[in-house]
C-alpha cells in the first residue's frame, strides 16, 4: 500500500516530495486555488467552522477524518486507490496489452481533453451553488451541502494533479484554466452547458446531486476503466466520495416528499402548497429539467468521439468487466433515431453508441431512487408517482435536440410542446413559489424548515440536533 | 432531350442560384457593411446521406458563398466591409462535411476543393482589386475548411469564450491536407512561423484564447461580452479604410436562363456541346452582333445584356457544368463565331471606361472566368478558322489553351485572322500575376509590349510566326491534323495529361495563387489517392467508424 503524507502541504499518497518539481508546481497552484475558493466557493460561511469529512487515505475502512474545520483550510488532497498489480487494458484495440503509466503521445491531446472536461465540471458545481447557504433548510443540509462543495474541490485538485504531472506546460496552463473560467460568466464560461446554469433553490441542488452528479458517477466509473492507469486510480477514488453525494440527492428529495405528504394530510383539500410545502406535480416537474439537463451530459448517442475513446482504450464502459466482448467491433446497438418527423430504429455501431451505453446504464440506475420515492408515497397512501421522462424529452444535444417530444417520448409539435410546458417543467411561477419558501437560512440546530422533514440519522453517529456548522459571528 | 441526369446517374449540379433560394447563408445589407452568415441547413445538403451538422458545408454551400460574393460585387456597389461570421450560436464552421468527403468520388473532391479555392481567392480579389475590406468574426469553434474561410478574410477576430479556437486538424484526424490553401496562407499570408504552424497543424482541437492571437493566427482575441461592440466598431474602420469606387447604383444580376440538355447546353452567346463517346466537349463563344457603345454610363445602360459580362457569365457556368457534370470529358475545344469587329468594339468600350466601377468589376469577373479556364483539368485546344472572331478578350481563350490550331487558307473567302486588344495587355492577369501573352513570351519579355504596339492583324502564317498560335495546318491537311490531334489526345492517360498540363500552364514566378492550386494538385490529390487516407483502412473511410485506421508506415 501507498505511503500517506498528510502533514504536508497537500496531503497525498503519491509521494509527492520525491518529486521537487511537480511538488513546487503544485505548491504554486494551491494559493491561486484557496483564493478561487474564497472568491467562488460558498458565499457567507468562509469563516465558519464546518463538521467536514476529509479524506486521509484511500484504505477502504476509514478512509477518512471527521472534524470541524473552517473551508478555505480544508486539506484538499490528492489521493490514488492503489494500484492493481500486473493491471491489463480492458477493453477497445489494445485490449489485454500492459496498461499505460504514462501517455502515449498518440492519446495525448484527446486524453487531456477527456480530463479538463471532466475537471471543470467540479469547480462549476462549487460556483453554481455558491448562494445556497443563505436559505439552508438546517445546519445538517448547510452541512451536507459544503460537505459537496469541499469535496469537489477535491475532485479538481485530482485532476489538476493529472495534469501537471502528465501533460507539461499545457497540462499547467490548462489548470490554471480551470481557475479562470466561472459558472454562468459571459466571458470565460464553463464548457458544459448544463453547468453554466445557477443552481438557485434547495429543491433543484438535490435534483442536482441525484441526477447530475449521477452524471458524474458514470463519467468517473467509465475513465475508471481507462488504459492510463492513473487516470483509472484517481477516478475510482472520487466515486467513493461521489457516492456521499447522491446520498444527499437522493435523501434530500426523499425528505420533501415525506413533508409534502404529511403537509397534504394535514390540508383539507390535500394541497401541499396551502400548508407551505412544494407540491408533487412540481417536484415531478423539477426532475423533469434535471433528469434532462442531465441526459445531455452524455453527449451525442452517435458519436465518433466517443467510438475513438473506446477504441484508444481511454474511456471503457461503467464496469467493464460485466461485459463480455470487450472489444466490441461486431455488435450494434439499435438507436431509435428520427427520420422524415418518425421515429425509427436504427442499428448503430457499438463502439459509437458507447455514450448511449453509459446512459442506459445512467437511466437504470436513476430509475432506483425514483423507485424509492414511490414506495414512501404508497407507503403514504399518496396517490401519485413521480416518473422519469422519456430520455428523448427537453434535450439540448445529440439526436432529438430541436425535434419537440412529449414526457413520453412522442414527437409533437412546437405549438404543443409550449402549450404544455408549464405542466412539464418548472414554470416561472414554479420557481418563484419554490424560492418563497427559501428566503432564510434555518441555523437552529436541529430544526427544519417547514418544507422538509429531518433525515433519519445524523452525520457519523451524530445527532441530528448536533451543531454542524459553528457559525463564526 | 431534357437534362435531368448526368451519364453518371446523378441529378446534375447547377450552380445558378440566388439569395431568395440560400438554404446556408444569409446575406445582410446595410449601408456600406454587409454581413454574410453561415447558417447551414443540416438537411439540405446537395445529396442524400450526409447531414451537415455543426456548420459544415458541401459543395452547394459553396456555390451559395460565391453567388453571394458576385452579388455583393454587382448588386452592392455600397458595400465596403465584409463581415463573415456564423448564424449559429456555438460553432462557427465546422469545414467541409466529412462524410461527404468521404462519400464523394476522387474527381468529384478534387473539383469540390478547386471550387472552394476559387470562391476563396474570389473573397481575396473582391478585397484587394475591389477594394472591399474583409472581417471574419468567429465566435465558436472553426475548423479545417472553417479556418481557411476564415483565412482567406482581410482580417480575423476571436472571441476569447474558452470554446472558439481555430484549427486545421485534417492531418491528425483524416490523414488528408487542408484543401482550400490553409497551410499556404498560414505561412505565405499570414506569415505565421513555419516552427508554430507545425504544432499548429497537427493539433486536432487547434489554438484558442491569448495564444491564437500571439501565434498570428488571428489578428485579434476580444473577450466574448465584448465581441460584438469590438467587431462593430472595426467594422466602421474598415469602412473608413476601403478604396471601393460606390458611385453607380449597382446591378441585379439575373438568371442566364440556358438550356441544358444531356449533351450540352445553350445561353445566348455560348453553347456547350458534349460528345460523351469521343471524351470531347466544344465550347463556342460567340461575338456580339452589334458595336458595343462606348462610355460608362452607356456601358452600365447595358447591365445584364452587356456582353462582356453576359458571354462570360455563360462561359462560367458552361465551365463548372463541364468540371462537374461531364468527369469523363478529358478535352475541350474551344471555338469562336462572328464578327471580329464587335468583339474589338466591345473591348475598346470596356478599355476605355476600364477604371468605371461597374467595368471594374465586369473585367475583374472576365478575368476570374480566364483562370477558371487555366484551372480547368482538361486539355484544352483553340481552333482558328474561318468565321471565328479569336480577337482581344475572345483571343485570352487561344491564349488559355494548350495548343491553338490555326487554318491557313489564303483562298477562303474571309481568311481567319487573330487579333490583339488593349485588354490583353494586363487586364486578365493569370494566377502566377502575369499576362497571357507574358507568360507566352517569357524567353522574350519585349514581344508583348511591341505586339500590343503593333495591333497587326494576322493571318495564320504570321500568327504561327510570331508565336500566337501554335501551329497552322493548311486547308488540305486541316481536317486530318485537327481528327488526329483529337484522338491522339483522348489516348493518353488523363492523369498525366492534367499533370502535365497544370505544370506547363503556370510558367513563371509563384505566386500565393499558384502555390495553392500547385500543392493541391499535387499533395492533396495524392494524399487523396493514398491508403492512408482512403484505402479502405484509412484515415478518412475510417471516420466515424468504429474502428481505427491503420498506416502504412513507409515513407514517400
Ligand atoms: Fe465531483
Ligand atoms: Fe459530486
Amino acid at each position: 500500500m501507498s505511503s500517506i503524507a498528510t502533514n504536508e502541504k497537500i496531503p497525498n499518497n503519491v509521494d509527492l516530495t520525491s518529486d521537487k518539481r511537480l511538488q513546487r508546481a503544485l505548491e504554486e497552484w494551491q494559493p491561486r486555488f484557496v483564493d478561487w475558493w474564497k472568491e467562488m466557493g460558498p458565499e457567507g460561511f468562509q469563516e465558519d467552522q464546518i463538521y467536514l469529512r476529509t479524506a486521509v487515505s484511500v484504505s477502504p475502512d476509514g478512509w477518512a477524518h471527521f472534524d470541524y474545520v473552517k473551508m478555505p483550510d480544508y486539506r484538499w488532497g490528492i489521493f490514488l486507490t492503489d494500484p492493481i498489480k500486473d493491471r491489463t487494458i480492458g477493453f477497445g484495440d489494445h485490449y489485454g496489452k500492459p496498461v499505460w503509466q504514462q501517455i502515449p503521445g498518440e492519446h495525448r491531446n484527446a486524453l487531456r481533453r477527456l480530463i479538463v472536461t471532466q475537471g471543470d465540471t467540479e469547480p462549476a458545481s462549487v460556483e453554481q451553488q455558491r448562494l445556497l447557504g443563505l436559505t439552508c433548510p438546517s445546519l445538517y443540509d448547510l452541512r451536507n451541502l459544503f460537505q459537496v462543495n469541499v469535496e469537489e474541490g477535491r475532485h479538481l485538485w485530482a485532476m489538476v494533479y493529472l495534469l501537471h504531472t502528465y501533460f507539461g506546460r499545457d497540462g499547467r496552463e490548462e489548470a490554471d484554466g480551470l481557475l479562470d473560467r466561472r459558472s454562468g460568466a459571459d466571458d470565460k464560461p464553463r464548457i458544459l452547458g448544463a453547468f453554466n446554469e445557477p443552481c438557485q433553490d434547495w429543491l433543484s441542488f438535490f435534483m442536482f446531486t441525484y441526477f447530475t452528479d449521477r452524471d458524474g458517477k458514470y463519467q468517473l466509473l467509465a475513465l475508471s476503466e481507462s488504459s492510463f492507469d492513473p487516470l483509472a486510480r484517481t477516478t475510482r477514488f472520487m466515486l467513493t466520495e461521489e457516492a456521499h453525494h447522491m446520498f444527499v440527492g437522493e435523501t434530500g428529495v426523499l425528505r420533501v416528499l415525506d413533508r409534502t405528504c404529511e403537509l397534504m394530510a394535514q390540508d383539507p383539500n390535500q394541497d401541499a402548497r396551502a400548508q407551505g410545502g412544494i407540491d408533487l406535480p412540481t417536484i415531478q416537474r423539477y426532475l423533469n429539467r434535471w433528469y434532462s439537463v442531465s441526459l445531455d451530459l452524455f453527449g451525442g448517442e452517435v458519436s465518433s468521439n466517443a467510438a475513438n475513446f473506446f477504441a484508444g482504450g481511454l474511456k471503457g464502459r461503467a464496469k467493464e468487466d460485466r461485459y463480455e466482448d470487450h472489444i466490441a467491433l461486431d455488435q450494434t446497438m439499435t438507436l431509435t433515431m428520427v427520420k422524415d418527423g418518425r421515429l425509427v430504429d436504427e442499428a448503430v455501431p457499438m463502439r459509437n453508441a458507447m455514450n448511449e451505453v453509459l446512459r442506459g446504464e445512467y437511466i437504470e440506475d436513476s430509475q432506483r431512487g425514483v423507485d424509492k420515492w414511490n414506495r414512501l408515497l404508497a407507503e403514504r397512501g399518496v396517490n401519485f408517482a413521480l416518473t422519469l421522462p422519456s430520455s428523448r424529452f427537453h434535450r439540448q444535444s445529440g439526436i432529438y435536440a430541436g425535434i419537440h417530444f412529449d414526457p413520453a417520448g412522442k414527437i409533437i409539435t412546437e405549438a404543443e410542446f409550449n402549450a404544455h410546458k408549464n405542466e412539464w417543467l418548472p414554470s416561472p411561477e414554479d420557481e418563484a413559489y419554490v424560492k418563497s419558501l427559501m428566503t432564510k437560512p434555518v441555523f437552529e440546530p436541529g430544526k427544519m424548515a417547514n418544507w422538509i422533514a429531518p433525515p433519519k440519522h445524523g452525520i457519523k453517529g451524530r445527532p441530528i440536533e448536533f451543531e454542524y456548522v459553528k457559525r463564526s459571528e | 432531350m431534357a437534362d435531368t441526369v448526368t451519364p453518371h446517374g446523378q441529378e446534375p449540379i447547377r450552380f445558378e442560384t440566388h439569395p431568395s433560394r440560400y438554404k446556408h447563408w444569409k446575406l445582410a445589407v446595410d449601408g456600406a457593411v454587409a454581413r454574410l452568415s453561415m447558417d447551414i441547413d443540416e438537411d439540405g445538403g446537395l445529396r442524400p446521406g450526409y447531414p451537415l451538422k455543426l456548420n459544415s458545408y458541401d459543395l452547394g454551400v459553396d456555390i451559395e458563398l460565391a453567388d453571394a460574393i458576385q452579388r455583393l460585387r454587382f448588386e452592392h456597389p455600397a458595400v465596403k466591409t465584409l463581415v463573415v461570421q456564423s448564424g449559429k450560436d456555438r460553432v462557427f464552421c465546422s469545414g467541409a462535411n466529412i462524410y461527404m468527403l468521404g462519400m464523394s468520388t476522387h474527381p468529384f473532391k478534387v473539383n469540390f476543393c478547386k471550387y472552394t479555392n476559387e470562391t476563396r481567392l474570389g473573397l481575396e480579389e473582391l478585397s484587394a482589386e475591389g477594394g472591399v475590406k474583409t472581417l471574419c468574426a468567429v465566435n465558436g469553434p472553426c475548423a479545417g475548411g472553417g479556418y481557411e474561410l476564415a483565412l482567406a478574410c482581410d482580417e480575423i477576430y476571436l472571441s476569447d469564450d474558452g470554446s472558439s479556437a481555430v484549427s486545421l486538424p485534417e492531418v491528425p484526424l483524416l490523414a488528408v491536407l487542408p484543401g482550400t490553401g490553409g497551410l499556404t496562407r498560414l505561412v505565405d499570408k499570414r506569415k505565421v512561423r513555419r516552427d508554430l504552424a507545425d504544432v499548429f497543424c497537427t493539433l486536432a482541437e487547434g489554438i484558442r484564447g491569448p495564444r491564437a492571437a500571439q501565434w498570428n493566427l488571428v489578428d485579434k482575441v476580444v473577450p466574448r461580452s465584448k465581441f460584438v461592440a469590438t467587431v462593430d466598431a472595426h467594422v466602421q474602420t474598415l469602412v473608413a479604410q476601403s478604396t471601393r469606387v460606390s458611385d453607380w447604383e449597382g446591378l441585379v444580376l439575373e438568371p442566364l436562363g440556358a438550356t441544358y440538355r444531356s449533351d450540352g447546353a445553350d445561353y445566348r452567346h455560348v453553347t456547350l456541346q458534349i460528345d460523351q463517346a469521343a471524351h470531347v466537349a466544344r465550347i463556342t463563344v460567340r461575338a456580339p452582333t452589334t458595336d458595343t457603345p462606348t462610355g460608362a454610363t452607356a456601358l452600365r445602360e447595358q447591365g445584364n445584356a452587356l456582353w462582356a459580362l453576359r458571354a462570360f457569365r455563360e462561359l462560367d457556368d458552361a465551365l463548372l457544368n463541364l468540371r462537374f457534370n461531364h468527369e469523363t470529358i478529358g478535352l475541350l475545344l474551344l471555338e469562336t463565331e462572328g464578327d471580329p469587329a464587335k468583339v474589338l468594339s466591345s473591348d475598346a468600350a470596356m478599355f476605355a471606361s476600364r477604371d468605371d466601377g461597374f467595368v471594374h468589376e465586369v473585367l475583374l469577373f472576365q478575368r476570374r472566368v480566364l483562370k477558371r479556364l487555366d484551372q480547368s483539368a482538361r486539355s484544352i485546344f483553340a481552333f482558328v478558322r474561318e468565321g471565328s472572331c479569336f480577337v482581344g478578350s475572345l483571343f485570352e481563350l487561344s491564349l488559355a489553351a494548350d495548343r491553338t490550331y490555326h487554318r491557313d487558307d489564303p483562298d477562303a473567302e474571309s481568311p481567319a485572322t487573330v487579333q490583339l486588344s488593349a485588354l490583353n495587355g494586363g487586364a486578365f492577369l493569370m494566377s502566377n500575376g502575369l499576362s497571357r501573352l507574358q507568360t507566352r513570351f517569357l524567353h522574350d519579355p519585349e514581344r508583348p509590349a511591341k505586339l500590343l504596339a503593333e495591333c497587326s492583324i494576322y493571318d495564320a502564317r504570321a500568327a504561327e510566326k510570331v508565336g500566337l498560335v501554335t501551329l497552322a495546318p493548311d486547308a488540305i491537311d486541316w481536317d486530318d491534323e485537327v481528327r488526329l490531334a483529337i484522338e491522339e489526345r483522348a489516348s493518353i492517360s488523363p492523369d498525366a495529361l492534367t499533370g502535365m498540363e497544370a505544370s506547363l500552364r503556370y510558367a513563371g514566378p509563384e505566386t500565393l495563387e499558384t502555390k495553392i492550386f500547385g500543392r493541391l494538385s499535387a499533395w492533396q490529390n495524392w494524399i487523396f489517392t493514398r491508403p492512408n487516407s482512403t484505402g479502405p483502412r484509412g484515415a478518412l473511410t475510417m471516420y466515424g467508424q468504429p474502428e481505427r485506421p491503420e498506416f502504412d508506415w513507409r515513407r514517400t
